[in-house]
């Protein structure tokens, strides 16, 4: 479903991707994980299409996202996608329930009318209906991260890409976005690409694990291969050391 | 410092300029074609209408008043010198027409709403919400930028000539009512002096400043740096850069547009 092919990116002399390669299965979830500034989120960026790379080839669906040419081919690809950004990325200026419409009446252009079953569906599911009328800054970091899940997931996307699910919030709130993530996977079976440096509490939301390190994937596998793995740096980011290969920045 | 690190210096710095003029006027052209692209959102263009041009009306009515009573002041005073303040309406209405009347609005608006439209984009780049628009498969140059261009185009002329009548209003009343100028000769004056050339010049040059507000503004927003100083170096070099651009854009269009009405 996701393919990433050798992909090299760098910015003037520091290079963050070079030659990474991942591939995710449909109805998959894959985490990337590193420590932070190893490039995760420029991987991400690269799977929209919102940077291009220096080298290599991204196909969502069959589809080169690298080599689409313009917004208007990129968009034609990024229909299947549905992504949660690590702030949720909210437009403030909306309240809830047009955040959840967005994409209906913006990018599909149904008829406020139309969409507005569509979105109380979405919004009881998530229970998000007390804060329909609320705007972005009134409610916790928790509530517009499910807001962000709703808004993601109301056009069914064949694709999830979420970046850092938890940061910024509570171990209880962190908990709730997996268990919502593992929620949704079962209700509308997408496939899953999480970035994150939460570990081990990203295992439970994905089938495999690959972690990033100096611009290039060390280890994929099982989340049980990852945690058997020998790799030193593996190991150390793990356990969260701050002695072992991986220097702190 | 030797010479090649001078020249070198140099030479990014031109590099620099020309990819930086560059990309503005690429901005400008993907802006413009997304004026005439489907889907059309209508509703966005009445919303930045309402932002640009209603919510700027108060400040520049208040604005024209009093330029326009200055100008009465200070003509009828230079305007006596010589016997001429009959002439007071002609200098007030003229002054406002060609030249003030435009060159306020742009300046008033650019400073009230060009800051505003930056600092709004600008916040929306760095909180990853047009990249939001993006990953939706929403053209943020479509949806964002089109709309404050269209009401810049169009709301510039339109506060240019109510400041005009505001001015002349305000004009009249000093002139008339404090300077002891006859209501009549003000007013036939007026109205002997200023030909349509006069008007359509003003209305030209509103319209070039329209166009230069919705540029500059949109096109700092959507280039801002990073955090909250990004956002605020972006909103002060809006303002500025505009507000030079209308000065020096508008000498060349008044000496253009009078030989061209001139002839």
């Amino acid at each position: 479903m996701i393919s990433v092919r050798n992909v090299y990116k760098r910015f003037g002399p520091q290079v963050v991707l070079n030659g990474v390669s991942v591939e995710i299965e449909p109805g998959k979830t894959t985490a990337v994980v590193g420590p932070s500034g190893v490039g995760k989120s420029v991987l991400l960026k690269l799977i929209m299409g919102l940077m291009t790379p220096d080298s290599g080839e991204i196909f969502i669906g069959g589809d080169n996202i690298t080599s689409a040419r313009g917004e208007r081919a990129k968009n034609e690809i990024r229909r299947s996608l549905g992504v949660l950004f690590q702030s949720a990325a909210l437009f403030d200026s909306l309240t809830i329930y047009e955040n959840i419409a967005f994409s209906l009446r913006e990018r599909m252009l149904i008829r406020p009318s139309k969409a507005h079953k569509q979105v109380l569906d979405m919004a009881e599911s998530l229970s998000l209906v007390p804060y329909l009328k609320n705007y972005p800054e009134q409610v916790s970091i928790g509530i517009r991260k499910r807001v962000g899940m709703a808004r993601a997931l109301i056009t069914q996307p064949k694709v999830l890409l979420v970046d850092e699910p938890n940061t910024g919030l509570d171990p209880l709130d962190g908990q709730e976005v997996y268990d919502l993530i593992n929620a949704c996977k079962i209700q509308w079976g997408f496939t899953g690409l999480v970035i994150s440096h939460e570990l081990p509490e990203v295992f439970q939301v994905s089938d495999r694990v690959a972690m990033i390190l100096g611009g290039e994937i060390i280890i994929e596998g099982t989340p049980a291969e990852l945690i058997a793995s020998s790799n030193p740096a593996v190991q150390q980011f793990l356990n969260g050391r701050t002695d072992g290969p991986i220097k702190i920045q | 410092m030797n010479i090649v690190a001078a020249t070198e210096n140099f030479g990014s710095f031109i590099i620099d300029t020309t990819e930086r003029w560059g990309r503005s006027w690429i901005f400008l052209s993907r802006v413009l074609s997304a004026l005439v692209r489907p889907p059309f959102r209508p509703y966005l263009y009445f919303q930045q209408l309402l932002q640009i041009g209603v919510n700027s009306s108060l400040v520049i009515a208040l604005i024209a008043l009093f330029t326009g009573a200055v100008l009465a002041v200070q003509g009828e005073y230079t305007l006596s010198k010589f016997g001429a303040n009959a002439y007071t309406g002609p200098a007030v209405a003229l002054s406002l027409i060609r030249e003030l009347g435009p060159v306020l609005t742009a300046l008033m608006v650019i400073g009230r709403a060009g800051s505003a439209v930056t600092a709004e984009i600008g916040i929306m780049r760095i909180t990853e919400q047009i990249d939001a628009l993006r990953s939706m498969a929403v053209d943020p140059i479509k949806y964002l930028m089109a709309p404050r261009l269209l009401a810049g185009l169009i709301a510039m002329p339109l506060l240019c000539g109510m400041f005009n009548v505001v001015g002349i209003f305000g004009g009249y009343i000093v002139a008339v009512g404090l300077l002891d100028l006859s209501a009549g000769t003000f007013m036939s004056q007026i109205e002997s002096a200023v030909g349509l050339v006069d008007i359509y010049s003003g209305f030209i040059k509103a319209t070039v400043f329209g166009l230069i507000f919705g540029w500059v503004s949109c096109y700092k927003g959507y280039t801002c740096g990073f955090g909250a100083q990004g956002v605020n170096k972006a909103t002060t070099q809006s303002v500025v850069t505009a507000s030079v651009a209308v000065l020096i854009v508008d000498y060349f269009l008044t000496s253009v547009l009078t030989r061209v009405f001139m002839k």
